[in-house]
């Protein structure tokens, strides 16, 4: 690793002349994945001494924009410039050679290693004979902790430390190698009141020695308390950037969600029938708290809230994947909480999870064995599998479907993820169930296959099926859902009708902004 | 406004169920590479024995892989599931001291055969149990019950022997269906058919595909993933309880010690035959055809008087060959 220490050293020595030269700045990012263009020409500059606000929609980049910043991903075009010159990050040694560093949401630490080892995994101080020079990696680990300010004894075992320990260490990590630019991935997350206060504290005196910091947030509080500078994505671009003090929050909501709604969603005319779920009082130890609601035949109901408000775990519990701490479930009348997804595929309730790739399919298995596999029982013959039968059947939903593959044998895994997701909702369908949830159903999913995904489901729910479509994309949920439901950190926060329903509204009760929104508060 | 769905007038695409070249595909498959290898070996025997090709010395050869490929049938599926049983051979050390003690107390045929595949069976609940219940690795949970079962075989019995199994016990290991047809190895055809239809003709074999695949999708799909390993556990098992049988019955008698290792000769065959360690693919066919094909080596070299020491050695080149062969054409073509 060549360091450059003297620019390090002038930076550091420098805190007080904040400069009008950004310490990094990005020209004309892009970055596109199979069928989905995640960044089209990313503009942003990063400034010393001042921290800038990352804001956007789930969905809208600012991962895959952290990944290009440390050597996870390249650019397909554009510049990364450092200190006004030309930068490649091929890989994460490079970005942190560069003085790139990133404080990660879910951090990975090693629980049998000591503070000091996980500060210095990979770049351990080494004595002349190569081997680890223990005395200066436990003296530099201690100047470390006690740069952020944190008391803990470099000795310690990592797994005899709490959550907010155990983050504190993760900084310290980041802060190992000379850092110029810091990016902290919304790391508030996980933390309590105090804890929060504490790190707010810390980035004050990140700050102060002359550190670029790069803060990914969704709540617009701390947005609000900390940050000198922001900027906005959407769909993959910057829509605005600025300083905090010529902004409030109202601006800001509009520029995360937009005006325009750019996809076209199928018209409907919903012919909503009699009740066939009913959830009440449905809790979870971790995950979810005291959650209830119903939903009719031939309806389509919207899950709104930013990734960790439980919504899946609320999905999973209800498919029998996890156990309810509390609570009734009720399909078509009849008291049943699905122990096992196999029991919930009994009662009629299927699950399109988010993760395709590790739990909706079986990608290494053919298009038609994963379409069939919940429908074995009643495609075979005494246990006998009958292929005719099978590929009759696949044939049905794949053209239903529109399905664009080689052959019904080809592996699920070489069909792209809008073909994939296809798969795995006609597998359900194949079911015949009474409900269908979809987790995040166009998630890495191609604009055509969305389109055709959309239409669908209003197909579905015309035919009389009853639709929970769980979705972080905002015009997605107003634009096929006939109610919506709003979850904040495990609860329900609000329901609306479609009518008069609002993005603000939407941003507004996910993120905790504003009043008369259900329960809540923080806790 | 309402307006009315659009109408289709493009008919659906059509896409075909299979495309074509299944022939070249099944000539460049593993069972075709086995089956090239088994007709070298036979042929390279035949020249170089004028014993080999006796019918007689033939069907002998057979019991060198018998009773192994009995419970690689079991341990295929459970390795394309995503799970390894390392017991076996402990099994059929504790299922043949369970005979012996049971013979000293008098128990004639029928209810030594009852007993040798029953605790078999029982050894395979428990081995399932610790996997499907407990959820501890298989690897772990049978290297465990392996000691287990193997100690408790030599508490019982000590440094001694049991035997004196009635005569008629010993058809199981000894007897002949049609000419010089093996009692064991018509039962290996069967059971290879049973399990060859298990596998590859069932919902049950289907699953099993999706488990070693990807066993959280499996679940996710309404799979039960726990009920089916514990199944494969307790068949493996059984088969382990049936191979103990046979093989008591062929040496007409029972030491602690026996189907020592064996767990290694029938995890090779299964590697061997095609089955990837790490779950999800393999056929019956392939593993059949390994078990001839380490029975060929073996007596093979039995016939020219290589001792057992050198024949290991060569089992192993011819697995790691085997397996390497397709890795280093792969890197070559590239």
């Amino acid at each position: 690793m060549a360091a450059e220490p003297l620019v390090a050293a002038s930076a550091a020595d420098a805190p007080f002349s904040v400069s009008a030269r950004p310490v990094l700045s990005l020209r004309g990012i892009v970055k596109s994945f199979p069928g989905v263009k995640a960044l089209q020409g990313v503009e942003l500059d990063l400034y010393p001494g001042q921290v800038t606000a990352l804001i956007g929609e789930n969905g809208a980049g600012k991962s895959t924009l952290v990944k290009l910043l440390t050597g996870v991903y390249q650019p397909d075009a554009g510049e990364i410039r450092i200190e006004g010159r030309a930068a490649r990050f091929p890989t994460a040694a490079a970005a942190a050679a560069e003085g790139v560093t990133a404080i990660h949401q879910e951090t990975v630490l090693f629980d049998e290693l000591s503070v000091a080892e996980n500060i210095f995994l990979g770049h351990a101080p080494l004595n002349r004979f190569g081997l680890i020079d223990w005395p200066r990696m436990r003296r530099e680990a201690r100047e470390i902790l006690a740069r952020i300010g944190a008391a803990l004894d470099p000795n310690a075992a990592l797994k005899d430390l709490g959550i907010a320990s155990k983050h504190l260490v993760a900084i310290a990590r980041a802060l190992s190698v000379e850092a110029r630019v810091v990016i902290m991935d919304e790391p508030t997350a996980a933390l309590s009141h105090k804890e929060i206060g504490e790190l707010y504290e810390l980035v004050e005196r990140l700050k102060a020695q002359g550190k670029a910091i790069l803060f990914i947030s969704h709540k617009f509080d701390e947005i609000f308390r900390i940050a000198d500078r922001y900027a906005v994505f959407r769909d993959g671009g910057m829509v605005g950037a600025g300083l905090m003090s010529e902004i409030d929050e109202r601006r800001l909501v509009e520029m995360m969600v937009g005006r325009a709604m750019d996809s076209i969603f199928p018209v409907r005319t919903p012919q909503i029938g009699e009740e066939i779920l009913s959830v009440s009082g449905y809790s979870h130890p971790t995950e979810f708290a005291d959650v209830s609601f119903t939903l009719r035949r031939g309806e389509i109901l919207g899950f709104y809230g930013l990734v960790g408000a439980g919504r899946s775990e609320l999905m999973q519990a209800l498919f029998g994947i996890s156990r309810p701490s509390a609570g009734i479930c009720r399909i078509a009348g009849e008291e049943r909480s699905p122990r096992s997804p196999a029991e919930a595929v009994e009662a009629g309730l299927v699950y399109a999870p988010e993760d395709r790739g590790l739990q909706g399919a079986v990608r290494a298995l053919p298009i038609f064995q994963n379409l069939t596999l919940p429908s074995l029982g009643r495609l075979s013959r005494a246990g006998l599998l009958r292929k005719a039968e099978e590929f009759a059947l696949t044939r049905h939903y794949a053209e239903r479907l529109d399905l664009r593959a080689a052959s019904l044998d080809q592996p699920l895994g070489l069909l792209s993820g809008g073909n994939q997701q296809k798969v795995v909702i006609g597998k359900w369908l194949a079911t015949q169930p009474k409900i269908i949830i979809l987790d995040e159903p166009t998630k890495g999913v191609d604009v055509g296959s969305k389109a055709a995904v959309h239409e669908f489901m209003a197909e579905l729910a015309a035919e009389g099926l009853a639709v929970i479509m769980v979705s972080s994309e905002i015009p997605e949920i107003l634009g096929m859902s006939d109610r919506v439901i709003v979850m904040r950190e495990g609860r329900m926060v609000g329901e609306y009708p479609r009518a008069g329903l609002t993005p603000e509204i939407l941003v507004r009760a996910a993120a905790g902004i504003g009043v008369g929104i259900g329960a809540g508060g923080d806790s | 406004m309402t307006m009315a769905p659009p109408p289709r007038p493009i008919p659906p695409r059509h896409i075909p169920d299979r495309l074509n070249g299944s022939f070249l595909r099944r000539l460049k498959s593993w069972e075709t590479l086995l089956l090239a290898v088994a007709a070298a070996i036979f042929t390279f025997n035949a020249l170089a024995s004028p014993y080999f090709l006796d019918p007689w010395n033939l069907s002998d050869a057979t019991f060198n892989f018998t009773e192994k490929a009995m419970i690689a049938l079991a341990m295929a599926l459970l390795i394309i599931a995503g799970e390894i049983d390392l017991s076996v051979g402990a099994i059929i050390a504790l299922a043949s001291v369970a005979m012996g003690a049971a013979r000293q107390m008098g128990v004639e045929t029928t209810g030594l055969v009852l007993i040798g595949a029953g605790v078999g069976l029982a050894c395979g609940a428990f081995n399932g149990f610790l996997v499907a219940g407990l959820g501890l690795p298989s690897i772990v949970a049978t290297i465990g019950t392996m000691s287990l079962f193997r100690g408790i075989a030599y508490i019982i019995l000590g440094d001694g022997a049991y035997g004196g199994y009635p005569a008629s016990f010993a058809w199981f290991g000894q007897g002949y269906v049609w000419g010089a047809i093996t009692f064991e190895l018509a039962l290996l055809a069967v059971l290879a058919v049973v399990y060859g239809v298990l596998l590859h003709g069932t919902n049950f074999g289907r699953r099993i595909y999706a488990i070693g695949n990807n066993a959280t999708a499996a679940a996710f799909s309404g799979v039960r993933v726990r009920r089916i390993r514990m199944t494969l556990f307790m068949l493996t098992g059984l088969m382990a309880g049936i191979a103990s049988v046979c093989l008591t019955s062929r040496l007409g008698s029972t030491r602690p010690s026996i189907g020592m290792g064996m767990e290694l000769e029938v995890i090779t065959m299964v590697v061997l035959g095609g089955v990837a360690i790490t779950g999800g693919s393999g056929t019956i066919l392939g593993v059949m055809l390994a078990a001839l094909i380490m029975g060929l080596i073996t007596f093979g070299l039995g016939l020219l008087n290589v001792p057992g020491v050198v024949m290991s050695i060569f089992v192993g080149i011819l697995l790691i060959s085997v397996i390497a062969l397709p890795k280093l054409l792969e890197k070559m073509r590239r």
